[in-house]
């Protein structure tokens, strides 16, 4: 099997889709940019590469035959979840003994040596109250996808309880922002193996052993066990190594590739909506830093687009500001504003006055779920004007990128769409985020087939 | 005739380069010392400036349009600007104005570094852009000179009626001779400006054939990048003049043998390498970051093959010329004429015509807030442009001579993308669309 690759370095995260030969999408993997994008790029490809390896068995223990198959039947999609949740758990803990390790390693330093003993008495307890979390998790608990962000969300409640006057607070936290920039500058090697191996050796296997006596030799869970372990071999052994890759997004000038294998995010975006949704002729894609409205023919072509100028108001970002002035996750921005009973007017979505503009409104008592409703609507304002600067909606109408997955966003677009043009069929993938490098991966295949004279 | 050397052929195209260094400093150097020399200086615009008349009563011209570009150029700009700003001017201002005011408020040390003299008149040639009126409103309270204002109608037919040329040759006649007059005691001498008129006719015949070789393939120039450079002496204070004459005669020689060679444009990359793709754009270019948005063209190897904004300060090549036998009439003629001062449909019909005639892959706006008078409406001409020629037109927005409006990251990704946009039009292209360009 040949696979291409599609990569989005966007100025938030860092998105890779593996594809095969048939246009089929056989690995996803997201990571947080970090400032390093050579780092993002290879651990989104190792994501990928590790969602394709799952894909694969998935794909492998389906077609096993004889007693196993039978043995599968009905639970193989369950013990594959399961691994895949034992397989992150593993991945979290690897991590997260890194993390310890620079963590210590950072309180023994020269800057701390007269409190080292003090910190390392809370530090150790706290990775130990950590590890045990994470053991005894079922993996669903996870807040983040990513490890910074679930690892700083954990150690901050354990830091906020642990911490006194001989260390506080702060010391912690600032101790954890000097040890977490040292994992995410690591590439944990031959992840995929170790992780696999551990989670195979922990996951149940969803087969009842038999009650009686003198039962067939080996037992039911034991040959699975051994199914399950020819086939992690067997994929191990497959090479997924991608035969072109294609680069896009913000940071795409840093791409380790040569320029012939970068395209514009503006190209990607449209064909990996047209991809998603075939219908699609105009394309609204909102990232971190930038707004694009994108026209699209019927084959996926761009044919006119504008982008957002100057500055990045209305933005993913301005989303971020927001969150962090009211001290919410990102993702609870959308759900609070639906709540919403008053939508309040705001003309401003300038990203460095966002707090500003939001303690001013919170002083006037205005709801926080109001603001954020009006704030929300005024960001759709901004992408509704840059739309008709492109040319208008045309249907079907496709929204991407990291704020289509935000509620009150899609509600706010929704209505001014019905208000300004009417019915227009509006579609929103799940794995919206992963357009741009949807669109990078289709572009990898057209090389890939130019390549081979198809 | 034997092939020149490579060192020759650089010695060759340098010439038109140094000529012009020359031309530019003397210029300034003239200004400089008006003062002493007892020169009369007036103030005036590139569109629709009356430079042959001018150059008949002996007067200097001064153009702060010009000095303003080459501020920003020079990396002076922003800091005559934050001075303007400093006294009160508005961010959304027109950036040449306070840059000219700022530079006014710094001293007033040109671009070259000479002084720059008081105007003894300002010439106010109003031909569509709002923003001269307020402009020299401005330097009228600070120099207390006399203004003589020329009110050149606007053009939203593309028809130049008789009544609009003899309501301009009018006030030629009541209100900018008797001024003239008035500022150097001399009286108005027809031959004079009918001799200066000639000079400028054969000058622009030069010129048109210098932009028209953009037809070749490759391109011998650069239409935008380069046109600023070749559209220098007869934008400002050399139409009518030998030296002006000279320059389109030696500029023409060198584009010529460049085309004959099979040489791309020269740029301050070197030569250009393979030509990708023939541009028309529209829109006055960024000067502060000049070279840096000029490089982004040739890194993609496209080239620049027709553009309005060379067109601000004349519209030549559509057949007019200055012309002797009818001095006055055709510097009406001439001010009508400028690219500012047409309506939407003929700016319309004129990029329409240029894609058509070079044989362009597509189009490029530079959208500048500040300028309405170049900006409003330009969504419209790219909606129109597509429509008609079926080719992609392109929007980047900077600003003339504002650094701070240039964001180099924005304008590289919109370039690329619309580069390859045309790849990837092209590479589909339907039997439909090529029938639509042919």
């Amino acid at each position: 099997m040949t696979l291409v690759a599609g990569i989005d370095l966007g100025s938030t995260t860092t998105k890779a889709i593996l594809m095969d030969e048939a246009g089929a999408v056989v690995g996803r993997g997201i990571t947080n940019s970090r400032s390093n994008y050579h780092l993002a790029t290879r651990i989104a490809m190792d994501e990928a590469t590790i969602n394709a390896r799952f894909g694969l068995l998935r794909r492998d223990l389906e077609a096993t035959s004889g007693l196993e198959r039978d043995l599968l039947r009905g639970a193989a999609a369950e013990f594959l979840d399961r691994l895949e949740l034992d397989f992150r758990r593993a991945q979290y803990l690897m991590q997260l003994d890194a993390l310890r390790d620079s963590a210590l390693q950072e309180a023994a330093g020269p800057r701390l040596a007269a409190r080292s003993s003090a910190i390392t008495s809370r530090l150790g307890p706290l990775f130990d109250e950590m590890a045990r979390e994470a053991h005894e998790s079922d993996g669903h608990a996870q807040r983040s996808q990513f490890f910074r962000d679930e690892s700083a969300s954990r150690f901050g409640e354990h830091a906020q309880r642990l911490a006194d006057r001989d260390v506080p607070y702060d010391l912690l936290l600032g101790i954890f922002d000097k040890a977490i920039g040292q994992v995410e500058g690591r590439v944990f090697d031959r992840s995929f193996e170790r992780c696999i191996r551990s989670a195979l050796a922990e996951s149940r296997l969803p087969v009842a052993e038999p009650r009686t006596a003198g039962s067939p030799t080996p037992t039911p869970r034991a040959a699975l066990r051994a199914a399950v372990s020819a086939a992690v071999a067997r994929i191990l052994a497959a090479d997924v190594e991608p035969a072109v890759t294609i680069g896009t997004g913000y940071g795409r000038q840093r791409l380790p590739f040569p320029k012939e294998q970068i395209r514009s995010e503006i190209l990607c975006h449209g064909l990996g909506a047209h991809s998603m949704f075939p219908g699609t002729r105009t394309v609204l894609d909102i990232g971190g830093q930038d707004t694009k409205a994108i026209q699209v023919d019927d084959r996926g072509i761009v044919t006119s687009f504008q982008m957002n100028d100057r500055c990045a108001a209305g933005c993913g970002r301005y989303l971020g500001y927001i969150a962090d002035e009211m001290n919410l996750g990102v993702h609870e921005l959308g759900p609070l504003a639906q709540r919403s009973t008053r939508s309040v007017k705001i003309t401003s979505t300038c990203t460095v006055f966002a707090g500003a503009e939001l303690r001013d409104r919170l002083t006037l008592g205005q709801r926080r779920e109001d603001i954020l409703a009006g704030l929300h609507r005024a960001m759709m304002l901004r992408a509704m004007s840059l739309l008709a600067r492109s040319g208008g909606i045309e249907d079907e109408f496709t929204f991407t990128g990291g704020v289509a997955s935000n509620p009150a966003a899609v509600d706010a677009l929704t209505k001014l769409v019905g208000e300004n043009y009417g019915g227009r069929r509006i579609n929103i993938s799940p794995g919206s985020i992963y357009t741009g490098a949807l669109g990078a991966a289709l572009f990898a295949r057209t090389v890939l087939r130019e390549r081979r004279g198809d | 005739m034997t092939q020149p050397s490579p060192q020759d052929r650089s010695a060759v195209k340098d010439e038109s380069m140094l000529r012009q260094k020359q031309m530019l400093a003397s210029h300034f150097s003239r200004l400089a010392a008006a003062p002493e020399s007892g020169d009369k200086v007036v103030y005036t615009f590139v569109p629709g400036n009356l430079t042959e008349l001018l150059l008949s009563f002996g007067v200097v011209p001064n153009l702060p349009e010009i000095n303003a570009l080459q501020s920003g150029m020079r990396k002076l700009s922003g800091d005559f600007i934050a001075a303007a700003e400093r006294e009160g001017h508005s961010e959304d201002v027109c950036t040449y104005v306070k840059c000219d005011v700022g530079m006014l408020r710094q001293g007033n040390v040109g671009p070259t570094g000479a002084l720059l003299p008081p105007p003894g008149l300002l010439l106010l040639s109003y031909t569509g852009c709002f923003t001269f009126m307020k402009w020299f409103e401005l330097l009228q309270q600070e120099y207390s000179c006399p203004v003589a204002m020329l009110h050149v109608p606007y053009q939203p037919e593309g028809v130049i009626t008789p009544e609009m040329r003899e309501y301009v040759v009018r006030q030629l006649k009541e209100v900018v001779i008797p001024a003239l007059e008035r500022l150097t005691g001399r009286a108005y001498d027809e031959d004079a400006l009918c001799q200066r008129l000639a000079l400028s006719a054969a000058a622009e015949d030069d010129l048109v054939a210098v932009l028209g070789s953009a037809r070749h393939r490759p391109s011998p120039i650069d239409a935008y990048f380069g046109g600023v450079y070749y559209l220098g002496p007869i934008f400002s204070a050399f139409r009518g003049t030998d030296e002006g004459l000279a320059y389109y005669r030696c500029l023409r020689e060198e584009v010529e043998a460049r085309a004959a060679r099979g040489e791309g444009p020269v740029t301050p990359e070197g030569t250009m390498g393979e030509e990708r793709y023939r541009l028309v754009v529209e829109g006055p270019p960024n000067w502060t970051h000049f070279r840096e948005f000029w490089k982004m063209f040739h890194d993609e190897g496209a080239v620049v093959v027709a553009s309005t904004y060379s067109k601000v300060g004349g519209l030549y090549d559509t057949g007019f010329r200055h012309d002797p036998s009818r001095p006055l009439e055709s510097l009406a003629d001439y001010c009508l004429g400028c690219y500012t001062n047409l309506g939407l449909p003929s700016r319309v019909a004129l990029i329409e015509r240029y894609l058509r005639d070079f044989s362009a892959d597509g189009f490029l706006i530079n959208s500048v807030k500040s300028c309405n008078s170049f900006s409003a409406g330009q969504l419209l001409m790219l909606r129109e442009l597509e429509r008609r020629t079926g080719l992609a037109g392109g929007f980047i927005e900077s600003d003339l001579v504002d650094p701070r409006y240039f964001s180099a990251a924005n304008i590289k990704n919109r370039l690329e993308s619309y580069f390859q946009m045309l790849d990837q039009k092209r590479r589909h292209a339907r039997p439909a669309a090529l029938e639509a360009c042919a």
